[in-house]
């Protein structure tokens, strides 16, 4: 239950933070996404990402920025295994399944659905 | 928006910027962050509850049921999206609905039934990655460079 609390407060807050870049700093939301991607990553590679993640839950792994650390997480995982080289096979490893996903059933929903005006 | 070009600009130029400026709606950035901060919430406590689903009625443990709920919130959302509600929800929302996963897959899901008029091949797979494309790029490039950088300063025995 307390995660449950902590999801939606932390999940909330990073929120906040990509409303203050759009609004503050009139970002566009690509700009913003784009943003809070690189921020996820080097909170990543300081190892400052997983301890949010260990107790927010799901409020810490839903946000894009979580993106950017399970990229650095899996290269420095494969990178451990197989050398450098590992950098270039294991940046996907973790995150293949959003990205597999939002483009099998994005393609999937093009074929259903039609335009809305 | 008032930048570096001013320099460049006539004064009629400038009394344009002035007057428009004065015309242009105030963003309300407190309530947006506040309607921001419940919808990002409230689609992270889905993705909680998501997740706990997984973990007491499949086999999966803490990191890994995180896959499947990824999915199973992008499916949500790309469903919405194909029906025009999410656009609705994201209008109120603004970045709460923008950077959960859940914008990500809206990103893919309403660029590629906005093309389909063109072709599956020149349309769909052609503008898929219009908007989600900057977010992959950066994020792998950065991805990239933070890991190379924590890799060498390991092999020098920095850290």
């Amino acid at each position: 239950m307390d995660k449950i609390i902590w999801a939606f407060l932390i999940g909330g807050a990073i929120c906040v933070i990509g409303q203050i870049l759009m609004d503050g700093f009139k970002l566009t939301p690509a700009h913003t996404m784009t943003a809070l991607v690189v921020a996820g990553a080097i909170l990543g590679g300081f190892d400052l990402y997983e301890p949010i993640v260990k107790f927010a839950g799901a409020g810490a792994t839903i946000p894009i920025s979580s993106f950017g650390n399970s990229l650095v997480k899996g290269a420095l995982a494969e990178a451990e295994k197989t050398g450098i080289i590992g950098v270039l096979t294991g940046i996907f490893e973790v995150t293949s399944a959003g990205i597999s996903a939002a483009i099998i059933f994005g393609f999937i929903a093009a074929i259903v659905f039609k335009p809305h005006g | 928006m008032p930048g570096k070009r001013n320099k460049e600009l006539n004064n009629e130029q400038l009394g344009y910027l002035k007057f428009s400026g004065k015309l242009e709606p105030k963003r309300k950035i407190f309530s947006n962050c506040i309607k921001a901060f419940i919808t990002g919430g409230t689609i992270c406590v889905i993705g909680q509850l998501v997740q706990v689903f997984f973990k007491t009625y499949f086999d999966f443990d803490e990191i890994t049921a995180g896959n499947p709920t990824i999915a199973v919130l992008i499916i949500i959302a790309v469903i919405l999206t194909g029906l025009g509600i999410y656009d609705h929800i994201a209008q109120w929302a603004g970045a709460g609905t923008a950077v959960p996963i859940t914008g990500f897959a809206n990103t893919i899901a309403s660029a590629s039934i906005e093309h389909r008029s063109e072709g599956y091949v020149l349309g769909v797979g052609a503008n898929m990655f219009k908007l989600a494309g900057p977010v992959i790029a950066f994020g792998v490039f950065s991805a990239f460079v933070v890991a190379f950088v924590k890799i060498v300063l390991k092999e020098l025995g920095v850290i």
